[in-house]
């Protein structure tokens, strides 16, 4: 019997691989459901195994099944490895997806799995715990903290309950690298955590999963079932959210496990003192604890060679929106911003030129191509106004109005806030208002008005109770959009309302002409 | 369901998966999943079981956007508006759903058959505009696949 390999993740279902899959089964294959390799533009794939090679076609409907079957079919890639959108890779974290089954124990475990916790659990936690901080792993979920020094601090903390939290609460537009090892390999992740909770004494973990992700819930939940036995004493739960973007935010999630409105904590005191339940917790990305099992089995001197700067190891980059050759690219960091977007991604899918990509999701900044030379890296992104937060690249053509992109960063955070804090809960609705009026006064071309003082235009800016008293004009309601922007951002209790500003301040800096003002003077191509 | 019943459905649920504070999500998830949306009548039944004041339990239904508090129509299509599918052209694909679908965005048709409501990011971000529609995901909608839905929601 002829064995295929298709996808079961979630984009390639969306593309239609249940149908494809069905069709290879009656036709007499045996099917098995993998995760996604990662390249969206040849979804749905089928790799058909012929003397221990795996020969890929893709995209492919169900109608193709005797071509793909004779080797005939148009879309014939060869050997998916080779292709150059993976043969460049360097996947740590990312090995076995979309390679095995991803429930099937069998596979996890002829595919190195398990031997980071074997090798962790053969270890004293505080070796554990140092192994970690020698990778130097940081936090994958965007603060890019170093992991080890959040498990020290909870291996220090004298407690008799402590918890492991995976915040899989991805929610950002952009992402979806969560999702896809959640759904392709949950093993590595659960590994991760059993480690996690051996290096500093925790004896059961939650993994908050946002509910937009169904296939995700599904697939972690059966495979904690299955793999119970291999990581006892360490237990496992899934806990479902309820769709408030604020719950990614560490805080916020930690109540929203307890039962509560998913608001946000002030810090200290840190969760990984008074954490969930007021116990010492170790909260974690999912890729930041999916690295771990890599680094325990292979060591953390493997981890740390790759990388740039601070920025030590891999980073799986998400290519999403109007992009050519969408998908995962892990690759350690240090690769460019232009690199990612137009040699892997091969530029738009429009065929346009690129204007605009935002890295890092709602919160984070939109880049011109003129600074596509930045290193993908923490520090280099922090210093150019910016943040990788959790790795998604968002391309946009020539067709984006920024101005509206800056007004949706304002409505998103205006839907999302939890409420807690002022600056983001009226800033955000008070930045939509005012981005309409820039883009009302931007499009009725005012009269340019006359010299005034910068105080005075902040005071008629701001007249609200008394509308024909407002200064509607361009300066003055850019003026205050800044002045609006500055308080959000060091005024908000988390990252919702403090990074809000990312986005608009970004659009409005790197794109002025769509705000009403003449645009930069462009640097001379290379 | 008959008010009892709903009763009986918390009563039961609590019984076998405890009562304390952290439970109220899950609850909530179950009620909604059996019942379709979470009953204001409801609430005083969740609270006693729990030990929670009806206040509390208010303030967590209204909090999360997946909580509704009506029924929703037979058909329900969740449309993403985020960045990446708003960068393969979603906001006019969301204009055109609404109007094939005869609902504006945020609202049941009058009839009951669907709902159509906004969602943030499903995470495929590289194949939008995307939508999930009873549960199922689709992708690269265009016209062509709006009519599809549309035939299925008619259905």
């Amino acid at each position: 019997m002829t064995r295929v390999y298709i996808s079961r993740d979630m984009a390639s279902v969306a593309l239609g691989a249940d149908d494809v899959a069905r069709a290879f089964e009656a036709a007499g294959c045996e099917v098995v459901r993998t995760g996604s390799r990662g390249l969206f533009s040849i979804e749905p794939l089928v790799e058909v195994e012929n003397e221990g090679q795996r020969i890929g076609f893709g995209p492919v409907g169900p109608a193709d099944v005797a071509t793909v079957l004779d080797g005939s079919h148009k879309a014939r890639l060869g050997n998916v490895a080779d292709l150059p959108f993976f043969a460049g890779q360097q996947r740590f974290t990312f090995a076995r997806c979309g390679i095995i089954d991803p429930l099937s124990l069998q596979d996890y475990a002829e595919h190195d799995g398990w031997r980071g916790l074997d090798a962790a659990r053969a270890m004293p936690p505080q070796a554990v715990v140092d192994a970690v901080k020698a990778s130097g792993l940081r936090g994958r979920g965007g603060a890019g903290f170093p992991t080890g020094v959040k498990w020290q601090t909870v291996l220090e903390a004298a407690s008799d309950a402590k918890f492991i939290v995976c915040n899989a609460d991805e929610g950002d537009s952009g992402t979806f690298a969560d999702r896809m090892l959640m759904e392709g390999d949950p093993f590595c992740l659960i590994e991760g955590m059993a480690i996690a909770g051996h290096a500093v004494g925790a004896g059961h973990g939650y993994i908050y999963i946002r509910s937009e992700y169904p296939f995700a819930i599904a697939a972690m939940q059966e495979a904690i079932a299955l793999s119970a036995a291999r990581i006892a004493p360490f237990t496992l739960e899934v806990r479902v959210g309820a769709g408030a973007y604020v719950c990614g935010e560490e805080t916020a999630l930690l109540d929203s496990i307890e039962g509560k409105r998913g608001q946000v904590r002030a810090k200290p005191p840190l969760p990984a003192l008074q954490g969930l339940f007021g116990q010492p917790t170790v909260i974690n990305n999912v890729l930041s604890l999916a690295a771990v099992p890599f680094i325990l089995a292979e060591g953390a001197e493997a981890y740390a060679t790759i990388g740039f700067g601070r920025s030590r190891g891999t980073m799986p980059v998400q290519l999403a929106g109007n992009v050519k050759h969408g998908g995962l690219y892990e690759i350690g960091f240090g690769i460019t911003l232009g690199e990612l977007v137009n040699a892997i991604g091969g530029g738009t899918a429009s065929g346009r030129p690129v204007r605009a990509v935002q890295v890092g999701g709602p919160l984070g900044a939109y880049f011109p191509p003129g600074m596509f030379d930045l290193p993908f890296d923490y520090e280099a992104f922090a210093q150019a106004g910016g943040l990788i937060g959790h790795a998604g690249i968002t391309v946009f053509d020539d067709s984006v109005d920024m101005a509206h992109m800056a007004r949706f960063a304002m409505e998103f955070c205006a839907v999302e806030s939890c409420g807690k804090c002022t600056p983001c809960r009226i800033g955000s609705t008070r930045g939509v208002e005012v981005m309409d009026r820039i883009i009302a006064a931007r499009d009725s071309a005012p009269a340019v008005p006359a010299e005034r003082h910068w105080e005075g235009y902040l005071q008629k800016a701001l007249h609200s109770r008394t509308p024909d008293r407002i200064d509607t004009g361009l300066e003055a309601q850019t003026t205050l959009l800044r002045d609006l922007c500055d308080t959000m951002k060091y005024g908000s209790l988390c990252a919702l309302g403090g990074f809000t500003p990312y986005p608009v301040l970004s659009a409005l800096d790197h794109f002025p002409e769509d705000f009403g003002a003449p645009a930069p003077i462009k640097e001379a191509a290379e | 369901m008959q008010q009892e019943d709903t009763v009986r459905l918390i009563e039961d649920w609590t019984k076998t998966h405890g009562r304390t504070r952290d439970r109220l999500l899950p609850l909530l998830h179950m009620l909604q999943e059996e019942i379709g949306f979470i009953d204001d009548a409801a609430i005083p039944a969740i609270a006693k079981n729990l030990n929670l004041s009806r206040a509390d339990v208010h303030g967590v239904v209204t909090f999360y956007h997946d909580f509704r508090r009506a029924p929703a129509g037979r058909h329900v299509v969740k449309f993403c508006r985020a960045e990446s599918c708003q960068a393969r052209g979603a906001a006019a694909m969301e204009k055109a759903a609404a109007e094939r679908l005869g609902v504006p965005m945020g609202e049941t048709r009058p009839d009951g058959q669907v709902t159509l409501e906004p969602i943030y990011c499903l995470g495929l971000c590289a194949i939008g505009p995307n939508a999930l529609v009873d549960g199922r995901p689709v992708a690269r909608i265009d016209t062509a696949a709006l009519e599809r839905i549309a035939q299925e929601i008619a259905a």
